[in-house]
């Protein structure tokens, strides 16, 4: 069946999303962080007194007003998207996602625009205990409105508290709690918001770091690395403990991404988590996604001690995830080969549904939405002919997960270091921790676009898991008009990156002495 | 009866001032804080309402109209329509 799509039209329709998607990236994870750290910065200032916590908040404040009004309504484009270019995925899955992403809006756009003007225009016209309030609530109110969207990111890696309907095409939620609260959902966001809060900790003590090593505002960059670092370090301890919880999560829900994650071809007892390693360019195997590792340094038994807190655990390999296995739960995965001839039965049956209704034939109807229901598990697999269609690109899901995992203990040992030089008295005499510290803003933003490459690239082939693959989510259209439609992107997206990088740059040169906003 | 309504008409006279009061008071202050705006500020307003023409008078417009919405007038055809899609897709 697989040949019956316009592949093309596919993967630039996955090109745009991706584009698109990155880009909004860039401007989120500032936003969401640096709103707390501000908040801190300001509630330090009404505690003391202190007018030059009250400074240091104003500088923050302006960096966060540019980034915030760059990125601000960058993510519109994605909801332009899906209505256009992936309505196949927006009519299944309408009913679970409109409600909440319609709160979302409504609560993001009344929190955030209505204290964020106290904010900013607030200072001196308000009392401090109402100014600090609004701070916070557009802290509160920035991270809440990711809530929804990493909600639903989170029911698409891992379906859950809704039914299909055979009659209208469309998921509906059956279980509001189990779709907030379904484990993929909860550690998604707390993973993901995490992590953009250590990425603000980073952008302050680099944007510090560049003061001090040019020895300009000491005092005030000393003051901000020391909020960052505590801020950082808790932050990204957190993002760890979430990220291990994914893990486990992941090799329960998605074998195949976490087997993906760590280049598993053959699954094991006591599988070895490989630290770091390099991919050839060529397989044994025959199979030009599954390369052989030109070099890989392993650690015994902590694989399956991440998946199941056992060091001896089984941890399946794509080859058990194609063949089917056992989990340690006792749980039997069934073979692609299965799942692919359930999928079948499934598309099937849901035709047969639907030529029984127009046909008028009730027994036919109720015995072809029997067999739909009792399939629908595997919906998406009938589309497949080869089970290793089902396997994710492995290289670059493997490389973004170790490149994400590395960058994050860099960022724990950074975090650490900043304390300990400001607490002896010597962050300004270490100038090779100042240059790495700045160095370490760009590689913030690499180790979050990891994150989401690995969470995107290693659920392929699926846009709703095991249920709908990307490659029939996307609406009939022109393949010209998506590739237009990328470029044009293309262009917008990097005249506003360029342009906020052009007014923070010529606001930090111009330092916390000039004022703020 | 009468003094009731009086005092009734007062109170409402003093409410509606009240929230008029209210009312300039939120004007004022979005209007000094967008006056006393630095040059920052000005220029992210002016790639704030640039970039929201462009996504909702040029992409949206042009570019970017809802598939389902425009193919189909209801939802039984649009539904009717993914599931034609899914069972039996063609290039």
């Amino acid at each position: 069946m697989i040949e019956n799509f316009d592949m093309s039209l596919v993967d630039w329709s996955r090109a745009q999303f991706a584009l698109t998607a990155m880009y909004h990236w860039i401007f989120v994870p500032l936003t969401l962080g640096l709103a707390f750290i501000i908040a801190i910065m300001e509630t330090i200032y009404v505690k003391t007194g202190n007018p030059e916590w009250k400074k240091i908040t104003k500088f923050w404040m302006t960096l966060f007003g540019i980034n915030f009004a760059i990125g601000v309504a960058t993510g519109i484009i994605l909801e332009f998207e899906f209505g256009t270019n992936w309505s196949n995925y927006s009519w299944f899955v309408g009913d679970i996602f409109g409600a909440p992403l319609a709160v979302e809006g409504i609560m993001a756009f009344f929190m955030e625009s209505t204290f964020i003007a106290v904010m900013f225009f607030g200072w001196n016209k308000v009392s401090k205990k109402f100014h600090l309030i609004s701070t916070w609530l557009v802290a509160v109110g920035s991270n809440l409105s990711a809530l929804w969207i990493l909600v639903a990111n989170g029911w698409m890696q891992n379906p859950v508290g809704m039914k299909f309907n055979a009659d209208t095409a469309r998921n509906e939620m059956v279980n509001f709690w189990d779709v907030l609260f379904s484990p993929t959902a909860v550690n998604k966001f707390l993973h993901t918001i995490s992590s953009a809060y250590t990425l603000a900790a980073i952008f302050v003590i680099g944007v510090s770091a560049w003061y001090l090593l040019k020895k300009l505002n000491v005092p005030f960059a000393k003051k901000s690395i020391v909020v960052a670092s505590v801020f950082g370090l808790i932050t990204s301890l957190f993002t760890v403990m979430t990220g291990d919880n994914s893990a486990r999560e992941i090799v329960r829900d998605q074998p195949m991404k976490f087997a993906a994650m760590e280049g598993l071809y053959d699954g094991s007892k006591g599988a070895g988590l490989v630290a770091f390693g390099i991919m050839s360019s060529t397989s044994e195997n025959g199979n030009d996604n599954m390369k052989d590792f030109n070099f890989k340094l392993e650690i015994p038994n902590l694989l399956s001690y991440m998946a199941y807190m056992d060091g001896d655990a089984f941890v399946p390999g794509v080859n058990d995830v194609i063949n089917g296995f056992t989990d340690n739960d006792g749980v039997v995965h069934p073979s692609v080969i299965t799942k692919i001839e359930m999928g079948r039965k499934a598309i099937h049956a849901l035709k047969t549904y639907k030529q029984a209704q127009k046909d008028k034939d009730a027994n036919l109807a109720q015995t072809s939405l029997d067999e739909l229901n009792e399939n629908f598990k595997y919906f998406g697999y009938g589309y497949f002919d080869d089970p290793y269609n089902t396997v994710p690109p492995i290289s670059i899901t493997f490389y973004s997960f170790h490149i994400m995992v590395g960058l994050g203990m860099w960022f724990l040992l950074l975090f650490t270091l900043a304390l300990l030089f400001v607490y002896k008295e010597s962050i300004v005499s270490n100038k090779w921790f100042l240059r790495a510290a700045i160095w370490s803003i760009p590689l913030a933003y690499v180790a979050s676009q990891s994150g989401w490459i690995v969470a995107e690239m290693g659920r392929q082939p699926w846009v709703i898991q095991d249920l709908m693959p990307t490659l029939t989510a996307v609406s009939n259209i022109d393949t010209t008009s998506v590739q237009i439609t990328f470029f044009l992107f293309l262009t917008v997206f990097t005249g506003l990156l360029i342009a906020e990088i052009k007014i923070m740059l010529k606001q930090i040169k111009l330092g916390p002495n000039h004022g703020g906003h | 009866m009468n003094e009731l309504q009086t005092f009734s008409k007062a109170l409402n006279q003093e409410s509606l001032m009240k929230l008029l009061v209210t009312l300039k008071k939120i004007g004022v202050f979005y209007y000094e804080g967008f006056a006393g705006q630095k040059s920052w500020s000005r220029q992210v307003w002016l790639i704030i309402i640039l970039k929201l023409f462009i996504m909702f008078f040029v992409l949206k417009l042009f570019f970017f109209p809802n598939f389902l919405k425009t193919k189909y007038t209801n939802d039984k055809d649009r539904g009717d329509y993914v599931i034609e899609q899914l069972t039996n897709p063609k290039k």
